[in-house]
């Protein structure tokens, strides 16, 4: 079986309770440094990593006498003394391998000790020596360069059209700059991992989004075949795209524990430490220029988006291609610029592209309806493309504008005034806004999956797939059961193991889509081998290459977020009072992690919008906000007293054999431009730069 | 772990109902003490800093952070986590709310937010104003447990992941089955 057929769903779509609740409520599910004796950590060793005190240089010497001198420590581990990777592409994972100093933070030296605070005083008491080089950490003073390829394999630049001839004919133009900040992922769990090496096999319990991709990554650099790396992730505390790629720490917990062959080693990356160690999104810079007819249909969309990224390693945010397919117009011109500084490496963080770009793009619309005097939603509906602008191909099931059209009635757009600031409740002025969430599905080829008959109608099923909190324990246990037309408590399901069949990262809102395909097809070869009613002990493995038809559609999902904002008028403190979003997803598997899902992503756009703000020091290249009291995330009492999330009821098999499409990332999208046209439409102050503190509206 | 190395304190603390002596570094956190020495790891390390609150446990009764406390400081002193609230099998009625109300995802705050909501609902049920209560005398008695109570009492602790809807339901669902118990 070459792939997957459509399957006929019975618990796909039903609430199912969360699998591993019972464990997380009471604090007994185990992450990546607290397994102990029960799964054969004994006296481990405690890691506290060290980073470089400048932002570009040179070690000249690494002073560990006091460290080594004080009680508890065991040993120090720096370029002198590591084992040596035999590959050293990755330059953000080659630590500790020469004496260069890339960023501010970097690790150059781990320090193992007995006890946590022998290691951490062990680290304080390290004094290294540096040659430090001059460098540059601020985007207006790096050189803009254009990138061979943006991040996810998109083109740098793309255009189509006459843009000149459109430009002339526009009778109503909207050009303005958007910008975002650094922004951290920050999941609860600080990265971490438990590491030994007995001589022939690395082991790692990892918080980790992937597994196999950890392995594979770290695998050939260390000179070891994949097969010698055994990684485990059962329970990971959050991820949001930092732990989908295997960052430094997690290199460095392997050579630490190489140092120490028999030895279990510990190492949790403070929160300070994440923030120069772990990705996190760029700043951005969008250039948006929209000509329009005067009833707001586009003539042209340009959007010219500008970032950086790290001369150690290179990430650029896709910041403009939402701008390719957005909306209809017959021109159009995007591109991607990009500074490489001596910074910490920037990566994955939920959407990114769509995150910034739509921001930038939703703004700009909302201003084009201004302009227009057109609604905001019926500006939206007015430029719907027929097919992709980008690609020409027609769409899987574009239900845009059905999604602001339910969106707009159950938020009750209809009585909002054209004008802004007209809108007062006791010192507060009170508007509302909406904007246009996107976000592309993607899937991931090369999953497997093994099912094995079992006695009672039982049926184990592995897969290497990892659940951040998703639900993605729960939700495969729904599609096995149901490809394999059992129920589903007959599913022993078992993920977070390298020794489990490959399974690609949880992320791109692509793992439960990719894993789920995999299982199915699996289910259907476990049928056609071994038919309805098996002995036990049969068993299948296999794996899938294809399924969506990705050459002659456009697979995306699509949204509309409906924001209410509230402003003080003497403090400019600024509330999301309602947050409301409506998704087309295709089928949902399960309702209940599926709203908790969107509220997730709802809330961090909140955050996006009214909070989060990385400022770094370009004096020293530091992140100044490294930790929660200075980088501000939502909490409690920042969420929306009315906050509610609904999707169409559809299905769609042209992506996965169950109907559905990823939803870790589209309830991001869209919501802090949302937020930024209501806080306009509540005050009239247009602001266009994120965040929204209470000083713009002063 | 080894044994600690630098000055010690042999400290006596009970734990989800359990006596337990321990020999702690001096430097030790109460959370360090949990976590690395009795291997307690119902509470977590989100910060270290005493900025999310997941490291809550309950303190003498009260909602405490355990990566801001000194572990020698609280020699003698009785500490219920989540793991001592209920079990898998023998839930909490707070527990039970947030599987009710799917009040978590990735779960690493949870313990946390699980200890900080019995600790508040006993706050609210002592009278204790906060900042969004109306008359912050705390001479009226009990509060009104509105989602607004909820959501500022609750603000010490972060979920990255977004589950604040489910919690606060959760809490609200919990103030009314333990109104009913106590």
């Amino acid at each position: 079986m070459s792939t997957a057929e459509p399957i006929t769903t019975r618990a796909v779509g039903t609430h199912h309770d969360r699998v591993d609740g019972p464990l997380k409520v009471t604090g007994q599910a185990l992450y990546a440094v607290e397994h102990g004796t029960d799964d054969g950590i004994t006296d481990p060793v405690v890691a506290w990593l060290v980073g470089a005190p400048v932002a570009k240089g040179r070690v000249l010497r690494i002073d560990a006498a006091d460290t080594l001198r004080h009680d508890g420590v065991v040993a120090v581990v720096d370029h002198t003394n590591a084992p040596r990777l035999v590959e050293t592409d990755d330059a953000e994972l080659a630590i500790l391998q020469d004496d260069r100093i890339h960023h501010r933070g970097q690790i150059v030296a781990v320090v193992l000790a007995e006890t946590a605070e022998a290691a951490r005083e062990g680290a304080r008491l390290m004094r290294v020596h540096v040659d430090e080089e001059p460098h540059v950490a601020a985007l207006d003073d790096g050189g803009l360069a254009a990138p061979d390829e943006v991040n996810a394999g998109h083109e740098t630049d793309w255009a189509d059209g006459d843009l000149d001839a459109a430009r002339s004919a526009a009778s109503v133009v909207v050009e303005q700059r958007y910008t975002t900040p650094h922004e951290h992922n920050s999941p609860m769990e600080p990265h971490a991992a438990s590491a030994h090496w007995d001589g022939e096999r690395l082991t790692l319990w990892d918080s980790t989004q992937g597994v196999h991709p950890v392995a594979k990554t770290l695998a050939p650099m260390l000179g070891l075949e994949q097969d010698q790396v055994r990684v485990r992730a059962p329970y990971v505390g959050g991820g949001f795209g930092s732990k989908g790629l295997p960052h430094s720490p997690e290199m460095a917990a392997a050579l630490a524990a190489m140092t120490l062959p028999g030895r279990w080693v510990r190492l949790a990356v403070t929160r300070q430490q994440m923030f120069a160690l772990t990705g996190y999104r760029t700043e951005t810079r969008s250039h948006i220029r929209l000509s329009a007819e005067p009833d707001g249909r586009l003539l042209a969309v340009e959007h010219d988006a500008v970032s950086q990224t790290s001369a150690h390693k290179e990430f650029v945010e896709q910041t403009a291609t939402a701008a390719r397919m957005l909306y209809a117009a017959p021109a159009r011109r995007t591109t991607h610029r990009v500074a490489a500084l001596d910074v910490a490496v920037p990566s994955w963080m939920r959407a990114p592209g769509e995150m910034p770009g739509v921001f930038a793009h939703e703004v700009a619309m909302d201003e084009l309806a201004e302009a227009c005097g057109v609604d905001p939603v019926d500006l939206r509906v007015r430029n719907e493309p027929a097919t992709d602008p980008e690609t020409g191909n027609p769409w899987n099931d574009r239900r845009l504008v059905e999604c602001l059209q339910r969106g707009a009635e159950r938020f009750g757009w209809a009585d909002r005034p054209a004008e802004p600031g007209t809108r007062t409740d006791g010192d507060w002025y009170v508007g509302t806004g909406v904007a246009t969430s996107t976000y592309p599905a993607l899937w991931m080829p090369g999953n497997a999956t093994r099912i094995e008959s079992r006695a009672d109608g039982r049926y184990a099923v592995g897969i290497g797939a990892v659940d951040i909190g998703t639900g993605a324990r729960t939700v495969l246990r729904q599609i096995a059961a149901d490809a394999l037309g059992v129920e589903v408590g007959c599913i022993d399901l078992a993920i977070g193991d390298t020794s489990l069949p490959v399974a690609t990262v949880a992320g791109g809102s692509a793992g439960t889509g990719s894993w789920g395909t995999a299982i199915t097809q699996a289910a259907q070869q476990f049928r056609a081998d071994h038919g309805p009613a098996p002995e036990a002990g049969l068993h299948t493995v296999a794996t899938t290459e294809s399924y969506p038809d990705m050459e002659n559609h456009s697979l995306h999902s699509f949204g509309a977020v409906f924001a209410e904002v509230r402003v003080d008028r003497w403090t400019g403190e600024v509330r999301c009072t309602r947050l409301h979003g409506t998704y087309s997803v295709g089928r949902v598997v399960n309702p209940t992690t599926a709203r908790s899902q969107l509220y997730g992503g709802l809330l961090m756009g909140l955050s996006g919008a009214l909070h989060e703000d990385g400022v770094r020091d370009p004096r020293f290249g530091h992140t100044v906000t490294q930790d929660l009291a200075t980088y501000h995330v939502a909490a409690h009492a920042d969420v929306p007293q009315d906050l509610s999330a609904e999707w169409l009821d559809e299905s769609d098999e042209l992506v996965t054999p169950y109907g559905g499409r990823g939803i870790g990332e589209i309830g991001i999208v869209g919501t802090a431009a949302a937020i930024a046209n209501a806080a306009w439409h509540a005050t009239g102050v247009r602001v266009r730069d994120l965040p929204l503190t209470a000083d713009r509206f002063l | 772990m080894a044994e600690p190395s630098g000055p010690t304190a042999l400290i006596r603390l009970r734990v989800d109902g359990r006596d337990r002596e321990v020999e702690v570094d001096v430097r030790t956190t109460l959370l360090d003490a949990l976590r690395e020495r009795l291997q307690v790891t119902s509470p977590k390390k989100g910060c270290d800093h005493g900025q999310c609150g997941s490291c809550t446990v309950l303190l003498d009764g009260r909602r405490s952070l355990s990566c801001l406390a000194l572990a020698v400081a609280h020699d003698g002193a009785e500490v219920v986590t989540a793991a001592g609230l209920g079990s898998p099998d023998d839930l909490h009625p707070v527990q039970q709310a947030f599987l009710d109300h799917d009040g978590l995802q990735c779960g690493y705050c949870t313990p946390g937010q699980v200890c900080s909501v019995v600790g508040m609902l006993d706050e609210v049920a002592q009278g204790q104003p906060s900042h969004v209560t109306d008359d912050l005398s705390g001479e009226t008695g009990a509060v009104a447990l509105t989602d607004d109570e909820v959501r500022e009492r609750l603000s010490g602790n972060i979920c990255r992941c977004g589950a604040y809807a489910g919690i606060v339901a959760a809490a609200r669902q919990a103030a009314e089955t333990t109104e009913a118990v106590r």
